[in-house]
């Protein structure tokens, strides 16, 4: 694909070069900042005043948005008062330099400074070299979150993709498809939060409101008290919860990769004699592994990150403790930054290999 | 060839049964949800939600009196029944097929006489969700007896703060993820390709890497709990998955679509704003629902920056979460402020169906 170049050939002088750069630098920092200070005025206008919650409500998005909106205009209208060659040289960063700029901000410097303050002590007051990173590798209560993210690794992810898969076979065949996958789905839209409380629901001790145990007690068993007592399968039971939430994501995308398999090929299997087995497992499996990589890493990510669910049910105690609990608490509750930036440093690692093989598909792409 | 065609009868049945077992399964947790949010309080406390399916059942057909001489430690004879005071709150079954339950304490309750019948739970309320919503006084009875009156929550404030959240957070990254990916489609400039690969290797980024400078900056600034923090916050982490997606489908718009505008004389900016965003609505939509959804049911980023002790601008999970930990037994409230947080994904979710989907296929990994 050819890009569309208006840009005239001009040879520019070092001092040219250098203006055009600052000023590019200039206008991807100024049209985010003046709309941030711009917004924050208002903001701190709204928070102290006393309207009712509605308007405020509504004004708060009106400006906000307008804001944005306003802004790009506006620079734009003034970017056009310039001569041709200025304009060309600075319209992209116009276009590019914002979204670029936030997120320096908000990801790319914040990694770095992130791994800084992971090597300084709880406020950061003086260097610590990598007591942060020993103390995370070695205390109890990390190790029982390491092994439970494993868990929740290897158990979540592999009941999501294969259920995911199983379903999408059998919706695929079945007589109520669109309705099954609508059912299965459904999770996705809700909140960690609210699928937290739904289960917690399910798991309650009283076996007059909690179904497990009602089902527990019905074939004779004795009810339990599932989240807090029974470890470490409550670990297990909390698991579920991710399970119901993700396989709707794997089944649909799985569900979109199995039509696309050609039915020739598939034909041509049965043909020579190959049982639904066969095919499933040698050409099916094979032809959607592309699909697959893509649903286990993402779910991989998920639960390698997952937070709500622990806190809503059991709030990592009761030996269900995770990293992204952990962080939480050693960054929020115990005020200490080395330790929390050392945990978020952790987990940032462990997606790296993610991130590599994103970049190596992406240079694969002719486009760029 | 007769056999065939029964082994694949019996196969649709078997692949219908399998698939409707697990429906069933996917739905139930929901469902219980549901039915228990417009159950009195007292009904989720006695008895299970699924007894509103019709069943056999212990139903009152009369009541008794209870003995004045009755006392705790000796055995009690009503009727012809002799049992303890313990097991007549228990539930005592007579010879000839009644139960009888003792209701109330020693001094002022009664006898409950049951028949075994066909029955099925059909008292539904919305009372619920006014006590949740709006921050109605319900009634207790003690086991003594005795009643007091409780405060329900006011969830009408975080649904609106959570509004207020989420719009504004969907709609401004798009916006500025939109003209980057333009700008990374259409425009040529020195850079494009580090940039770029700096968006796609942030794409899975933990977030919780962000939150500490983050929010030490925020507190710098003074903008700790404010909507502003909040939506930058949804902004710089909703952008890379954003200009990923619509780069990956601006780039695609036909290029003399573009060329035709361009010998016309039109800038930049107005091919964007009047050939470019129009026709990127499917992928527009498709992040807006992914981003909308994600926000509003966000808890972590909501937790941090808007604060646990602030109130006012709490959002529904922060909430919900709250009561999880200040109400937990009390699950017709719970029941009911969960299903009024899961109503307006839901209502997104079911109307757009279509575009969520084609969203999540274009690639979903995030940070």
């Amino acid at each position: 694909m050819q890009q569309i170049d208006l840009q005239e050939k001009v040879k520019a002088t070092p001092l040219e070069w250098l203006l055009a750069n600052i000023g590019r630098i200039l206008l991807s920092i100024l049209v985010p900042a003046v709309t941030f200070l711009g917004l924050r005025a208002g903001f701190l206008f709204l928070r102290d005043s006393d309207a009712p919650q509605l308007i405020i409500a509504i004004v708060a998005i009106v400006w906000g948005v307008g804001g944005v909106a306003a802004l790009y205009w506006v620079f734009n209208w003034v970017l056009e008062l310039l001569p041709g060659e200025w304009k060309a040289q600075l319209q992209p960063f116009l276009f590019v330099g914002p979204a670029m700029a936030i997120l320096t901000w908000y990801l790319a410097l914040p990694t770095v400074r992130t791994f800084w303050l992971s090597l300084r002590s709880a406020d950061s007051s003086q260097f610590v070299g990598f007591q942060n990173y020993i103390a995370s590798f070695t205390q109890r209560i990390m190790l029982e979150a390491y092994r439970n993210n494993a868990l929740w690794m290897v158990v979540g992810t592999f009941f999501t993709v294969s259920l995911g898969l199983l379903i999408a076979v059998l919706a695929d065949r079945s007589n109520f498809e669109n309705v099954a996958k609508a059912v299965i789905f459904l999770p996705m839209a809700i909140s960690m939060v609210g699928a937290g409380v739904i289960w917690r629901f399910v798991y309650d001790v009283d076996p007059h409101i909690g179904l497990l145990n009602a089902i527990v007690t019905a074939l004779g068993g004795e009810p339990q008290a599932w989240l807090t007592l029974v470890q470490p399968w409550n670990n297990l039971l909390l698991t579920v919860i991710v399970i119901w939430l993700q396989t709707g994501y794997a089944m649909v995308l799985f569900s979109a990769a199995i039509k696309g398999v050609p039915d020739d090929l598939l034909e041509a299997a049965r043909v020579d004699g190959a049982t639904e087995t066969q095919t499933f497992f040698r050409i099916i499996i094979p032809y959607i592994q592309g699909t697959i990589i893509t649903v286990t890493t993402t779910v991989v990510i998920f639960t390698l990150k997952i937070f709500d669910v622990v806190m809503v049910t059991t709030g990592g105690q009761f030996g269900t403790e995770v990293i992204g609990v952990r962080f939480y608490r050693e960054f929020f509750n115990n005020q200490n930054f080395g330790y929390g930036s050392a945990i978020a440093i952790v987990l940032l690692i462990a997606v790296i290999p993610v991130m590599i093989y994103n970049l190596i598909q992406f240079s694969k792409q002719e486009v760029f | 060839m007769q056999s065939k065609k029964q082994k694949r009868l019996v196969d649709q049945i078997v692949v219908n049964g399998v698939l409707l077992l697990i429906c069933i399964a996917w739905t139930v947790p929901t469902l219980g949800l549901l039915v228990s949010s417009i159950r009195d309080r007292e009904d989720i406390q006695s008895s299970g939600w699924w007894t509103i399916i019709p069943h056999r059942g212990w139903v009152q057909v009369s009541e008794l009196p209870i003995p004045e001489d009755a006392s705790v430690d000796s055995e009690i004879t009503i009727e012809g029944v002799t049992a303890t005071y313990d097991e007549f709150r228990a539930g005592v079954e007579t010879g000839d097929g009644r139960q009888f339950v003792w209701i109330g304490n020693l001094r002022n309750g009664h006898i409950q006489v049951k028949d075994r019948q066909w029955t099925a739970g059909s008292n539904f309320t919305l009372e619920n969700y006014g006590q949740v919503l709006v921050g109605k006084e319900y009634i207790i009875r003690n086991a003594d007896g005795s009643t007091s009156t409780v405060q329900g929550d006011d969830l009408s404030a975080s649904f609106l703060n959570s509004l207020t959240v989420t719009v504004p957070a969907t709609v401004i990254p798009i916006l500025i993820a939109a003209f980057a990916a333009y700008g990374f489609a259409w425009m040529k400039f020195p850079g494009r390709r580090v940039l770029f690969i700096i968006v796609v290797a942030l794409l899975v980024v933990p977030l919780q890497i962000a939150l500490i400078p983050i929010l030490r900056d925020y507190v710098k600034l003074n903008l700790n709990g404010t909507f502003l923090a909040i939506w930058l916050a949804h902004t710089g982490f909703g952008l890379p998955l954003a200009t990923y997606l619509l780069y990956n489908y601006i780039s695609t718009i036909p290029r003399d679509i573009l060329e035709s505008a361009f010998i016309d004389g039109a800038s930049h900016f107005t091919i964007f704003t009047t050939l470019i965003l129009p026709l990127s609505v499917p992928a527009l939509a498709s992040f807006a629902i992914f981003q909308f959804l994600w926000v509003w049911n966000d808890y972590l980023v909501a937790l941090i920056f808007l604060g646990v002790t602030s109130g006012n601008v709490q959002v529904l999970t922060q909430r919900i979460a709250g009561m999880v930990g200040s109400r937990g037994a009390d699950w017709h409230l719970l029941t009911a402020a969960a299903f009024i947080s899961m109503v307006v994904p839901l209502v997104v979710f079911f109307s757009l169906q279509r575009y969520f989907v084609r969203g999540l296929m274009a690639g979903s990994v995030k940070g």
